[in-house]
């Protein structure tokens, strides 16, 4: 039966790793994500996981033991954030070249410098290239039922692509909600048993993991890794619908909040979009036609159903929380701007960065976007394609 | 609770337990009243005494703002130093309430703030949790007081809650402590 529970955003991912129980659960702790590597800790202590419990000297010692725990043939994850993330960069990278379904709870963070602790998307965006799938939570529930489906999305055979569930750093890893924590037996049946291919413990099939692979077939390989996150969006999609067959929350690539008959439309991800919605009703009330879309899935990236849903809009803001120093602005907006460069009809489109080192972004702030995409509705011009929400000049 | 939501914007120094009260309020409330509930943090300097924000948001319907609290109903200061440090009366509703500790007059403290015509209650948190834990941890008295003064729950209810939970992690002696704490708080507390 499931129970409403008050769990902060560290907790909610601790409970369902407590309810799956990997085989294997590798990280060093890192602010702010330190309370689920605590929480994971004690619940070993206390024989309430039977999984191995390895705290290394590094994060990317950390991946390093998923990375060998997974290709052993276990169901294995991680928790980080920021700095912890860059440090496991390179193992990022193998671990998705290895087709190696490992889990991570990414409690996203902004990176250093100047240094700082608090929510933002820099750490996962610097690994947006990784070939790692990428699920972002607007709250404490989201972390907890996208840290469930991670599983079985990543593990799918057609798939086999390791997978990062994000959530902000202390606006939701350490504000505590109330969820709905579902029965561990019937979480566990969802998640299923793992059956991992090629494990190398299985010796009665002798082969390599990772051996070189030079101009002869590296290229072929990294196509095949490609495929899998490619062959990803059904998966995704069937997870999020039979997750609500069974827990009545279903999931899609994402959200759309009062778009129905939206002119204007703001696009922005994890815990701001809750504010958003605040945000989205007021200004329904003084008769705006705005609407809110929030992107759940970014990698594998839902180009074409996210330009459909946009495309007969008059005015759109993409909000990033991540800066990229000297491109054509910041990572979802490009994406976006790019899905829709094949329509006829498409809406302007600018980009706001916002809530950088956890700068707080709240009502207001939505509204003033709101206000300039009336304008550029309005007159058909765009002054600024990027600018920035709640800076000091 | 006669608002659809309600909002509490918790002043304090790091180290005085304000987030662990503002967690307890939540969880207290949601398990008894069934109401949603938000409870979170903005730390500052990691450092004991630094400054430090907590925020409640209490509601009849699910919760969906992640932006701190700029328009408090209810503002709660743990610390009286910081009354001449930090604008706690920034954003407060016009029918906000103010729960401060500290020994001095009210009419002191409303002058001070131009709090004019503003409900102000008070308690001296310090001499209370010294006199009874030993200590002086202001958290527990000034959750109790602000449960007394806003009515959020029943108080029997809310006083069994911490009851149960002090006692999985205390001795019984220091449970018996807090208990007596708290009823001290709710007596004590005043309006001004």
């Amino acid at each position: 039966m499931s129970t409403l529970k008050t769990l902060n955003g560290n907790q909610t991912i601790a409970e369902a790793v407590r309810q799956i129980d990997p085989d294997v659960l590798a990280a060093y702790p890192i602010t702010p994500s330190t309370a689920i590597v605590e929480t994971i800790a004690k619940f070993k202590a206390d024989g309430l996981i039977t999984g191995e419990f390895v705290c290394p000297e590094s994060e990317h010692s950390a991946m390093s033991v998923c990375i060998g725990s997974a290709s052993a043939g276990g169901r294995v994850m991680t928790a980080t954030a920021s700095q912890g993330l860059a440090l496991m960069w390179e193992m990022l990278y193998i671990a998705a070249g290895l087709r190696l379904p490992i889990i991570a709870a990414i409690v996203n963070r902004s990176l250093s410098a100047p240094i700082n602790i608090h929510g933002d998307h820099s750490d996962t965006m610097g690994a947006r290239d990784a070939g790692w799938i990428q699920i972002y939570s607007e709250n404490c529930q989201e972390a907890y039922d996208n840290f469930i489906q991670a599983f079985r999305i990543a593990e799918h055979l057609d798939v086999r692509t390791p997978t990062l569930v994000g959530l902000d750093g202390f606006i939701i890893s350490h504000s505590m909600e109330v969820i709905q924590v579902e029965d561990d037996q019937i979480v566990k049946e969802f998640v299923g048993e793992y059956q991992p291919v090629y494990p190398l413990l299985d010796t009665s099939r002798k082969f390599t993991v990772g051996p070189i692979d030079f101009t002869d077939y590296y290229f072929e390989h990294k196509r095949n890794q490609i495929e899998g996150i490619e062959n990803a969006p059904p998966v995704i999609e069937q997870v999020g619908k039979e997750f609500g067959e069974k827990f009545g929350r279903a999931y899609g690539f994402f959200e759309e909040y009062r778009m129905d008959d939206a002119e204007t439309c703001i696009v922005v991800m994890s815990s701001a979009a809750g504010t958003c919605k605040d945000a989205i009703d007021e200004l329904r009330e003084e008769g705006k036609r705005i609407g809110l879309l929030k992107p759940r899935v970014f990698r594998p990236f839902p180009d074409k159903k996210i330009a459909e849903a946009l495309k007969n809009m008059n005015a759109v803001a993409v909000l990033d929380r991540c800066s990229s120093p000297g491109a054509f602005g910041a990572p979802l907006f490009t994406e976006i701007r790019n899905a829709l460069y094949d329509y006829d009809q498409r809406p302007k489109v600018v980009n706001y960065v916002y809530g950088l080192g956890g700068r707080d972004i709240r009502v207001e702030h939505f509204k003033e976007v709101a206000e300039e995409l009336d304008k550029i509705a309005g007159t058909g011009k765009v002054e600024k394609i990027y600018s920035y929400v709640n800076l000091r000049e | 609770m006669d608002k659809e939501t309600i909002e509490i914007r918790w002043h304090g120094r790091a180290g005085q337990g304000v987030v662990t009260a503002a967690v307890t309020l939540a969880d207290v409330i949601s398990k008894e009243e069934g109401l949603y509930v938000q409870a979170f943090p903005e730390f500052g300097a990691e450092k004991r005494g630094a400054p430090i924000l907590a925020f409640n948001r209490i509601s009849k319907k699910p919760i969906r703002s992640h932006s701190q609290v700029y328009y408090p109903d209810i503002v709660v200061v743990t610390d009286p130093s910081l009354l001449g440090m930090v604008d706690v009366t920034s954003g407060a509703k016009e029918d906000a309430i103010f729960l401060i500790n500290t020994k001095f007059d009210i009419d002191l403290i409303r002058k001070k703030l131009s709090l004019e015509r503003k409900k102000i209650y008070s308690l001296d948190a310090y001499t209370i949790a010294e006199n009874e834990l030993g200590k002086a941890i202001p958290n527990v008295p000034m959750v109790s007081a602000l449960v007394k003064i806003t009515g959020l729950m029943d108080l029997d209810k809310f006083k069994k809650n911490i009851e149960v939970s002090l006692g999985k992690k205390l001795r019984p002696e220091i449970v018996e402590k807090n208990m007596r704490t708290i009823d001290k708080a709710v007596e004590e507390v005043k309006e001004g």
